[in-house]
């Protein structure tokens, strides 16, 4: 008998593919979106949706464009996940355009202007984030107050209606519904020579205090936490990058906490406000851009958590994540060149 | 009790060892013919003793063993040579080779054996080596390097510890398993024999823990004979363990050193199944000329273990399995992970034959190579500490220099990085061809090593020469001119200094004349005559050259 399909070894291979993966990760993220629509609304529902149908819609013209399989690629769900992300990044009330703009730039311009999946330098959701953030700052600063502490929370109706077409209900203004995040609003007050034993005394900013970090925002970064623990326990993403990360924020922040923690927030703070968890576990982690090799992964991790420090500490941007991410993007090459470990039996040689 | 360590990588992978192992291991029948390939060990080819038309009887020696790294051939029944030609071989080239085919008579009628039995005690290690050698013993756990080579390119006194292999760590194969619960009894025997060649103080039998039946096998036949200098140890059902330098960093927790070999690190490592052969040489004086074959998979009937001659065809095997079922689709020699696609089941069974493993359509048709992500799975299995991803990026970019840089040569093509590949990029593959392609380069280079080091030796041995002449002529003429002096009369003038002088001044002079004498009629010429005259020149000096050359 004849057979001629011959194959190279191994002749198993496993089943499942890329698209299962990025099913997982979408899961995992299930638990902080929830929360983050809990605390801010509609807002992220309507986010979701343009960025979902604006990312399918680009990547598929792309692909068309270059003449790839259409349905493979986009099977493998990996813009549904950059989309996803973005979403959960930009402020809830943002203008529907501010979110297109984010998401074209993240598929064209962070993806596919170099070759599409696998071969993306920086982080496509990242790419897209920094493009609006640079661009349209004022905007991106605008987040709503938590729903627990909002006296004011918009409906679905007045939310479309405030995104897509800036109309706000007649007996509300600008400023009675959105605020600026903790961060934001520390950062705000130090710079007015206060200190943060005199936060209290600012009646707005207190009422953003929470018990861990930031009203709202601790419970969102736990449920996001939750996720990237279960996608750990699956083997989806590597202990490494987020382990960096968390770690050398707590460190970081530990230091100059006991420097001086009239003038820094303490470690826990950190790890809890804005998009912490999110970016430890879901955006750091995105294999594609980040470091390969073992020790790599610790370093690229640790200098996110460096730079977040940095930019949050010193920087003009009230967090600094997105730039922490694409610098740290920027540095892979070059550590994964430093980072090639010792092949079996070379241990001992220099 | 050993402490046993772990090797970095590796996949827990579904063993189907069961498949195989229902039934007791069956003697497969002697078929018409024999297509025994000459070439089946790493090494150099054995010299053929046989001819078209001749009687052999079993066990003869058929092609001897060259001198070096080689291994003989035997007839593994009676009959008579019908063919010495090129066929179709089980090789992952897919190329054919140099077989010796027997017609066999049915009467498996021996050649005289003279069994040692357990008299072997009293034979110096060189005879035993001999005997080794002779019996055509290579490595059966794959790499089928010649057995006595490898005892003998150790220092005896060296080895502190002797591990034999009964790891069997690919899935689906249990050739070794089957051999281990059967013949445990001769399998130390075996061992025995390599203990009083190498004087190695610790001896052990490692087998992986998902056999438990050969590990009680072995240790009662241990001890049985109250044997206490050989241990059986079991170690974690991992794949790859049974990769020489895997199993041994298991046992002792050392490294082979990258370029090194185990003998480096006072270890020597054996197949069972090698020792299993040892023992047949040198209690039976049988030589190799038949192994244990795993015939399973998901797409043949009945699965399960043969004792066949080699040079069997593998469809007799398949036959006497009760056939393929409805959906076989393809044919693999060895194990799932490092095994080859077979083109047809039409090929002889040799000394590396393993297993035959049957495919259904889903084991051969990968799905579609995706972009790598970059998601670094390859990397965490790499028993070899390698990046497979990066890899992947340098060989299939063709920048073969990083490629080793990244320590392609290291990789020992387990395949785990392809199994875990979530984009289902068959990275071994490009290894295996980054790996081809770097050997031809170098083939190639040093060609031009060779023919530039050829010219260069002619250079100067033609300079050497040129020099030589003219030194005979250099002495020539001061004879010469020291003769003409004396024949004068002048004593004087024999001054033998100024007789030099005189010799330089006039071979200056000659050189002058030489060169400022033209040919003559050469003024004037037309351009075809000119012409000519450069061809005829090139001609001469062609011919020159060669003489020289000669
Ligand atoms: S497992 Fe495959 S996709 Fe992942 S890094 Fe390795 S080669 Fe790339
Ligand atoms: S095939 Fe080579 S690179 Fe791949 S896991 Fe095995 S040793 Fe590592």
């Amino acid at each position: 008998m004849h057979f001629n399909n011959a194959t190279s070894s191994p002749h198993m291979m496993r089943d499942d593919g890329i698209s299962q993966l990025m099913l997982q990760v979408l899961i995992a993220l299930i638990p902080g979106t929830l929360a983050m629509f809990y605390f801010f609304g509609w807002g992220l529902v309507f986010n979701l949706i343009i960025a979902i149908s604006v990312a399918i819609a680009t990547e598929a013209a792309v692909l068309k464009l270059r003449k790839r399989a259409l349905k493979s690629t986009l099977l493998d769900l990996s813009a549904l996940v950059t989309a996803c992300l973005l979403a959960l990044a930009l402020p809830p009330l943002a203008p529907w355009w501010l979110t297109v703009i984010a998401t074209l730039f993240a598929i064209l311009l962070g993806k596919h202007l170099y070759g599409g999946l696998g071969f993306n330098p920086f982080n496509p959701a990242m790419v897209g984030y920094v493009v609006v953030m640079i661009s349209f700052p004022r905007e991106m600063t605008f987040w709503l107050l938590p729903s627990t502490i909002n006296p004011a929370a918009l409906n679905i109706g007045e939310t479309f209606n405030l995104m897509f077409l800036s109309q706000l209900p007649a007996t509300m203004s600008w400023d009675s519904i959105s605020s600026a995040t903790l961060l934001d609003g520390i950062k705000n007050h130090l710079s007015q020579d206060h200190l943060l034993s005199s936060l209290a005394s600012n009646q707005q900013l207190s009422a953003l205090v929470g018990k861990l970090s930031g009203t709202g925002w601790e419970w969102i970064n736990l449920f996001f936490m939750a996720g990237g623990l279960w996608l750990f326990k699956k083997r989806i993403i590597d202990w490494r990058i987020p382990f960096g990360l968390l770690t050398s924020l707590s460190l970081v922040s530990l230091v100059f906490y006991l420097i001086n923690n009239e003038q820094y927030l303490s470690p826990l703070t950190h790890l809890f406000s804005g998009g912490i968890m999110l970016a430890a576990f879901f955006i750091a982690t995105d294999p594609v851009s980040a470091s390969t090799t073992p020790r790599g992964r610790i370093i690229f991790g640790a200098g996110i958590g460096v730079f977040i420090f940095i930019i949050r500490q010193w920087g003009g941007y009230p967090d600094g994540i997105a730039f922490a991410v694409l610098l740290m993007n920027m540095a892979a090459p070059l550590i994964d060149y430093y980072t090639v470990p010792a092949a079996f039996g070379k241990r001992d040689e220099p | 009790m050993l402490q046993l360590s772990k090797f970095k990588g590796g996949l827990k992978l579904d063993g189907h060892k069961h498949v195989s192992t229902m039934h007791a291991i069956k003697q497969a029948r002697l078929p018409e013919k024999l297509v025994i390939p000459v070439q089946q060990h790493i090494g150099l080819a054995p010299e053929i003793l046989v001819s078209v038309g001749e009687q052999v009887l079993k066990g003869q020696c058929i092609a001897r063993a060259s001198d070096g790294i080689s291994a003989s051939i035997h007839a593994p029944s009676s009959g008579h040579i019908s063919a010495i030609d090129e066929q179709p071989v089980a090789h992952p080239s897919g190329l054919a080779a140099l077989c010796i085919t027997i017609q066999t008579d049915g009467k498996e009628q021996w050649c005289e054996p003279s069994p040692l039995a357990e008299s072997y005690r009293e034979r110096s290690n060189k005879q035993l080596l001999n005997i080794i050698r002779d019996a055509g013993i290579v490595g059966l756990g794959g790499a089928t390097f010649p057995t006595a080579a490898k005892l003998q390119s150790c220092e005896p006194e060296k080895i502190q510890m002797l591990i034999i292999n009964g790891a069997e760590c690919e899935p689906y194969i249990t050739c070794d398993d089957m051999l281990m619960r059967e013949r445990a009894k001769d399998i130390v025997l075996g061992v025995q024999v390599l203990q009083q060649l190498l004087t190695a103080d610790q001896t052990i039998i490692a087998i992986e823990d998902n056999k438990p039946e050969a590990i009680l096998s072995l240790q009662q036949a241990l001890q049985k004979q109250a044997i206490d200098n050989i241990q059986v140890i079991s170690i974690p059902t991992r794949y790859p363990t049974g990769g020489e330098k895997q199993l041994i960093k298991v046992i002792t927790g050392k490294e082979v050193p990258a370029n090194g070999r185990p003998a480096d690190i006072g270890i020597l490592c054996q197949n069972v199944a090698t020792a299993y052969s040892v023992y047949r040489a040198v209690f039976l004086d049988e030589p190799l000329i038949s192994r244990i074959v795993t015939v399973t998979g998901d797409a043949i009937n009945q699965p399960g273990n043969f004792e066949v001659l080699i040079g069997t065809p593998m469809s007799e095997l398949i036959e006497q399995s009760g056939g393929y079922t409805d959906n076989i689709a393809g044919l693999v020699m060895g194990g799932p992970m490092m095994g080859f696609s077979l083109p047809s089941d039409n090929l002889p069974v040799t000394k590396a034959c393993n297993c035959i493993l049957t495919q259904i359509a889903e084991d051969t048709q990968s799905p579609p190579a995706q972009a790598c992500i970059r998601c670094g799975e390859c990397t965490d299995v790499c028993p070899a500490n390698l990046l497979p991803q990066q890899l992947y990026w340098y060989c299939s970019s063709k920048n073969f220099d990083r490629a080793q840089d990244l320590h392609l040569f290291d990789c020992i093509e387990c395949g785990c990085c392809s199994a875990v590949c979530p984009s289902h990029i068959p990275l071994v593959h490009y290894y295996r061809f980054a790996k081809t392609e770097i050997w031809a380069q170098e083939k190639e280079r040093q060609k031009s090593d060779n023919a530039r080091q050829r010219h260069e030796f002619r250079e100067a041995r033609i300079a050497h020469e040129k020099a030589e002449r003219e030194e005979k002529l250099r002495l020539k003429k001061e004879m010469l001119a020291k003769k003409k002096a004396e024949e004068a009369g002048q004593p004087g003038d024999s001054d033998p200094k100024k007789a030099a002088i005189e010799a330089a001044l006039a071979r200056v002079k000659a050189k002058k004349d030489a060169a400022t004498e033209k040919p003559k009629n050469t003024d004037n010429l037309t351009e075809q005559q000119q012409q000519k005259i450069n061809e005829a020149d090139q001609r001469r000096q062609r011919t020159i050259s060669k003489d020289e050359a000669k």
